[in-house]
């Protein structure tokens, strides 16, 4: 998105999407076979299982810009790797618990777990997901945002 | 306790018996019934075959009225009337949109806070809260058969209620009901069947067939009397009886009681059958006041039955 | 420096028609490290690939990103295509600008700006791909085979035929499954047994084929090539070695009143039993839960001492066995759906309202009434049948929301096989409607019809309860007609749905075999991998993935043995590079990528130096356990862990180039 000053552009909120390859990608992959319409403001990342899933990567999306991230992956019982899923969503509940101390709050940080046959629930999130980063608003900590 | 009551047309016409068992069941079991003020006619089968909005409107308006005096449960022994004011309560619950039409059409708030109970639903609340002991004048040997109807029975969200304890292709709550009596609910097939109802007046050979083979089903089966919910049941069943004997329908000939299951309870608690209104049936029902035990003895034998 | 070439597809209108593809292009060769950008019409086409391949030699491209559809749809067809001009696969991505973008947004400069991000993140991990080198892992060429039905038996006997050994599981007493318990099979009224007997003995003495019977699957370890199944092989109290099948024991057996279940309850069972006369092995089993010396834990004995092989010990217990295998196949079949269900038809209460099973268990010349057509309650002959299709099919409210497939064929011939034996019989068919498609079906239906004089009338039953006088009334429309129908009945057969086997889904769950929302297992595609699995080296035979006729089901089953056979062809196995990779100078070995790893693919391992002397120990991942999720690399407390394909810098490098 390029605004100028002159003209600023009505806020779009950012989201970095991360998510595993079998499961939420694949429903993604259905949204899109379907042609269920979401919002343009999703960005994915592919990652082989939610696993994979570094505390880090999360800081850095907000760092480039994002104003809210979501982590999506296979259900619970259902992880193509067993039990990665379940990894990440232990070390998702102590990561919330500290961006919640930083300001990152739950409208900026999102969890689900989306299977290859929910492509409408992989777009509906997407909707909410961007109404309640467009209500946020702009992720003011963020040092890099915006700069041209 | 006080529970709300809506009473509907029937209760003060031709199911009038339903009306004075309720009351004196109550009186029994130490409960206060509150008539809804201004209630209004719930629809019933005419509003529904007119016009849609209607046949929603009017039991909303009536669920309105009740929910402003502060009544948290409203017993509507009729049958037709309980599916009206559930079915309306339920369809309100999932439908914002229908909730605001129907408060900008009756010009009422409705915040969907009334707990509809139908005569089982209330029967089964009044056993559990001590009527059940006060049951003193047990009908032992009686053998009665549990006949629910379309309604009592469907719309299975109506009927399975919150607890989820009613099956709608086979109910249980009045034979439970019927044990507490210490009478017998018998085993039959036409718990469910329909009566014929509302075509009573315009399709009256429809409704002698019908209720001919609930009548006959009963029979064969060996009960004594048949229990309902519904005044539309009631009357098809009992003032019909002529009819259906005399075009050979029916099975035996025999009389066959029916009961309001209040009516029932109220005699297993001891009130006078007059007061219940038994005495006010078309097919003569104070027999089975003459001694159920007798009457169960002389009832048609489950083993002469035949086909319908 | 990384020389990176763009390639855009329009995918005719999908993409182009929301994404402008000329500018993205443009706006692509102008990104760091891109040395050349096009676009075209269908790049998955032969002259896209070619353009694909001929720009990597012209411009000696490093890396190169196909911005078109999902990679999970044709990243293999550019990866090859990288390969053939000599570049290594792995120096390829995708970016979805179809399935992600075009598909799902109508703005066309919102989705053209998204569809350059998703572009750049790409370009941005490319530059940071390493060529990396498939991996190979041995194969054990043992096959296993869970479920001893149809399907289980084709599968075992077409891989044994190939010369591979397989393992035949299956848990009840005996194979055979549910096709030993049918009477005739349609559309041709072979004998069912007569067709299915002696491919249960070929199986049982087949050199390459070991039969376990009485047994079920505990564990699955490993991976494809690699399996290794934990089988608890259930107390038999019977020594199979040295019982001859003679009978004594059975005949002796004072409980004889419990219900069979190879007669689908119509039969009775002694507590030491075989489950019918064909069975294989032709060796009894003790049900523990009937018999008086195992409940009572003393008394009784008659069997063993009738035994005069001394066969019987009670001390018998379970054993846990351990098997290595390269493939497996699923053959785990269905099981009936209960009509309890439906109150309206006497929810299980009616004893002359039986299922399709018992209907073949009543028509089969073995079965309880010796093939008589006799009903349960009384004995008597039936005079009229009724036949109800669709029981718990097609119900999404009370029962299964698909079609069973199987019902209409086998209730056409239930009726013919009625008709036969009981040449005055009325048979009435209620169905929604007639689904007979395959060889000789349809024409199999109308002579059911038309030759033996089934009458067939569509629309549903509503009520089924039982008259005073014993008669079943069935009552239901008649949609054709348009009216009201009545059925005295002797006797009601339903044709109950056909759902997954009872434990098919912890089954799944062990074997990361996925299950769709009714439970049976999901094949790979439903059109083109129809009996592949999301685990590799995992099949699927006959009705355990949908309801299948016994066609089906051996085709079904052959193919499995192709792909078995298929993979066990090549003595080492490729799999794709991503593996974890461990940093050993960073490495504090502090052991957390151990402890988290779902595989057990990390172990300890020794650095030493020239002359033998330990240095330290650090984590080292196995390659052919290792299965890439990445796990241990998101836990590593010392950044020591990597993963191949998605590394640390790649996605960082992503991240930071989103606008």
């Amino acid at each position: 998105m390029i605004e100028s000053a002159d003209n600023p552009a009505p806020f779009e909120p950012r989201i970095t999407a991360f998510v595993c390859t079998w499961c939420t990608y694949a429903g993604a992959d259905l949204a899109g076979t379907s042609r269920l319409a979401y919002p343009p403001n999703v960005r994915i990342v592919k990652l082989p299982c939610t696993g994979r899933i570094n505390p880090l990567f999360i800081l850095k999306a907000f760092e480039g810009g994002a104003d809210a991230v979501l982590v999506s992956g296979c259900h619970p019982g259902d992880c193509h790797y067993t039990s990665g899923n379940y990894h990440a969503r232990r070390r998702w509940a102590m990561f919330r618990k500290l961006m919640d101390l930083a300001g990152i709050g739950e409208d900026r940080l999102f969890f689900s777990w989306i299977s290859a046959a929910e492509g409408g629930k992989f777009a509906s999130l997407i909707g909410q997901v961007t109404e309640q980063a467009r209500s946020a608003g702009p992720f003011a900590a963020n040092p890099a945002r915006r700069q041209p | 306790m006080i529970i709300g009551y809506y009473p509907g047309c029937s209760l003060s016409g031709g199911g009038i018996e339903l009306d004075l068992s309720v009351k004196a069941l109550v009186g029994v079991a130490g409960v206060t019934l509150r008539e809804i003020d201004d209630w209004n006619c719930c629809g019933a089968s005419a509003a529904h075959s007119t016009n849609h909005d209607l046949s929603v409107a009017l039991p909303y308006r009536v669920l309105s009225l009740a929910e402003e005096q502060g009544l948290e449960q409203v017993v509507a022994p009729c049958a037709a009337c309980f599916s009206r004011l559930k079915g309306t309560h339920l369809r309100l619950e999932r439908s914002d949109e229908l909730a605001r039409k129907m408060a900008d059409i009756v010009g009422r708030s409705y915040n969907r806070t009334v707990r509809v109970l139908s005569l089982t639903d209330f029967v089964r609340l009044l056993l559990a809260g001590g009527l059940a002991d006060k049951l003193t004048h047990k009908l032992t040997g009686l053998k009665v058969a549990a006949y629910y109807g379309c309604l009592l029975s469907r719309l299975p969200q109506c009927t399975v209620a919150e607890d989820d304890i009613e099956d709608a292709e086979r109910p249980t709550s009045m034979d439970a009901a019927i044990r507490a009596t210490g009478a017998e609910p018998i085993e039959w097939n036409f718990a469910t069947e329909c009566c014929g109802g509302g075509l009573s007046l315009s399709k009256t050979d429809a409704v002698v067939r019908l209720s001919g083979a609930i009548l006959a089903d009963a029979k064969d089966a060996g009960a004594a009397a048949v229990v309902t919910g519904c005044p539309m049941c009631h009357s098809n069943l009992d003032m019909r009886q002529g009819a259906i004997h005399a075009a050979g329908l029916g099975g035996s000939p025999d009389a066959l009681p029916i009961l309001y299951l209040s009516e029932l309870l109220g005699l297993a608690a001891g009130v006078p059958p007059e007061q219940l209104g038994l005495n006010r049936h078309f097919t003569d029902a104070m027999r089975l006041t003459r001694g159920a035990a007798d009457e169960a003895r002389s009832a048609p034998a489950a083993a002469g039955g035949g086909g319908s | 420096m990384a020389r990176v070439g763009v390639f855009i597809c329009h995918c005719g209108e999908n993409i182009a028609r929301t994404v402008d593809c000329p500018s993205l292009a443009a706006a692509a060769a102008r990104l760091d490290g891109v040395v050349h950008a096009a676009d075209y019409k269908y790049m998955c086409s032969d002259p896209g690939q070619t353009m694909v391949r001929e720009a990597i030699v012209k411009h000696q491209l490093t890396g190169v990103v196909v911005a078109a559809c999902s990679p999970r749809m044709h990243e293999r067809t550019f990866r090859s295509a990288a390969a053939a001009a000599g570049l290594n696969p792995y120096l390829l991505e995708m970016a979805n600008i179809r399935e992600h973008c075009s598909w799902v947004h109508s703005d066309k400069a919102a989705a053209t700006a998204k569809a350059l991000d998703l572009l750049r993140m790409m370009v941005e991990k490319v530059r940071r791909n390493r060529a990396l080198t498939p991996i190979r892992v041995p194969v054990e060429p043992t096959a296993m085979v869970i479920g001893g039905g149809i399907a289980g038996i084709q599968a075992a006997l077409d891989i044994a035929a190939g010369g591979k050994k397989v393992v035949l599981v299956d848990r009840s007493p005996s194979i055979g499954g549910h096709m030993a318990r049918l009477s005739e099979t349609f559309p041709t009224l072979d004998c069912s047994q007569c067709i299915l007997t002696p491919r249960m003995v070929e199986a049982a003495t087949h050199p390459n084929i070991t039969l376990m019977t009485y047994s079920e699957v505990d564990a699955v370890d490993g991976f494809v090539g690699n399996f290794e199944v934990t089988i608890r092989r259930k107390a038999r109290y019977v020594d199979p070695a040295v019982c001859t099948g003679c009978g004594e024991c059975w005949a002796k057996c004072p409980q004889k009143k419990i219900a069979s279940e190879f007669d689908a309850g119509l039969g009775l069972r002694a507590a030491i039993y075989r489950p019918f006369p064909q069975a294989v092995p032709n060796k009894p089993v003790i049900d523990a839960a009937h018999c008086i010396r195992l409940t009572r834990g003393k008394g009784c004995e008659l069997c063993r001492k009738a035994c005069p092989r001394d066969a019987i010990h009670f001390d018998d217990a379970d054993a846990i066995q351990k098997v290595k295998v390269g493939a497996i196949v699923l053959a785990t079949g269905f099981d009936l759906w209960d009509h309890a269900a439906y109150g309206e038809y006497g929810g299980g209460r009616l004893t002359d309202v039986i299922n399709g099973f018992q209907f073949e268990r009543l028509a089969s010349a073995s079965g309880p009434t010796g093939g008589e057509i006799r009903r349960p309650s009384d004995g008597q002959t039936p005079k009229t049948i009724v036949f109800v299709q669709c029981c718990g099919s097609r119900d999404e409210k009370q029962g299964l929301p698909y079609c069973s497939k199987i019902c209409c064929m086998y209730t056409a011939k239930h009726a013919m096989l009625y008709r036969h034996k009981v040449h005055d019989g009325r048979a009435v068919v209620f169905y929604m409607d007639i689904r007979s498609a395959g060889k000789g079906y349809d024409e199999f239906v109308r002579r059911a019809i038309e030759a033996d004089g089934a009458q067939y009338v569509r629309g549903r039953v509503s009520r089924i309860y039982r008259r005073h006088d014993g008669k079943l009334i069935v009552r239901g429309a008649d949609t054709l007609a348009g009216e009201a129908v009545t059925v005295e009945a002797d006797l009601v057969v339903l044709a109950d749905a056909v759902r997954p086997r009872a434990g098919a889904r912890p089954l799944a769950q062990m074997l990361g075999v996925g299950s769709d929302a009714n439970g049976f297992y999901s094949e790979a595609h439903p059109k083109l991998r129809p009996v592949e699995t999301a685990a590799a080296g995992v099949f699927l035979a006959g009705a355990c993935q949908a309801p299948k006729d016994i066609p089906d089901t051996v085709a079904s089953a052959s193919a499995c043995a192709a792909k078995v056979l298929g993979l066990f062809a090549a003595p080492q196995l490729e799999r794709e590079p991503i593996v974890a990779r461990v940093n050993r100078e960073l490495c504090a070995h502090c052991r957390a990528c151990i402890k988290g790893c779902p595989y057990g693919a990390i172990e300890d391992f020794e650095v030493k130096d020239r002359k033998g002397n330990l240095v330290k120990v650090v984590a080292s991942v196995n390659e052919g356990l290792c299965q890439g999720c990445g796990t241990c690399a998101a836990i590593c407390r010392s950044n020591s862990i990597d993963l191949d394909g998605f590394t640390d810098e790649q996605i960082f490098a992503q991240i930071a180039t989103m606008e």
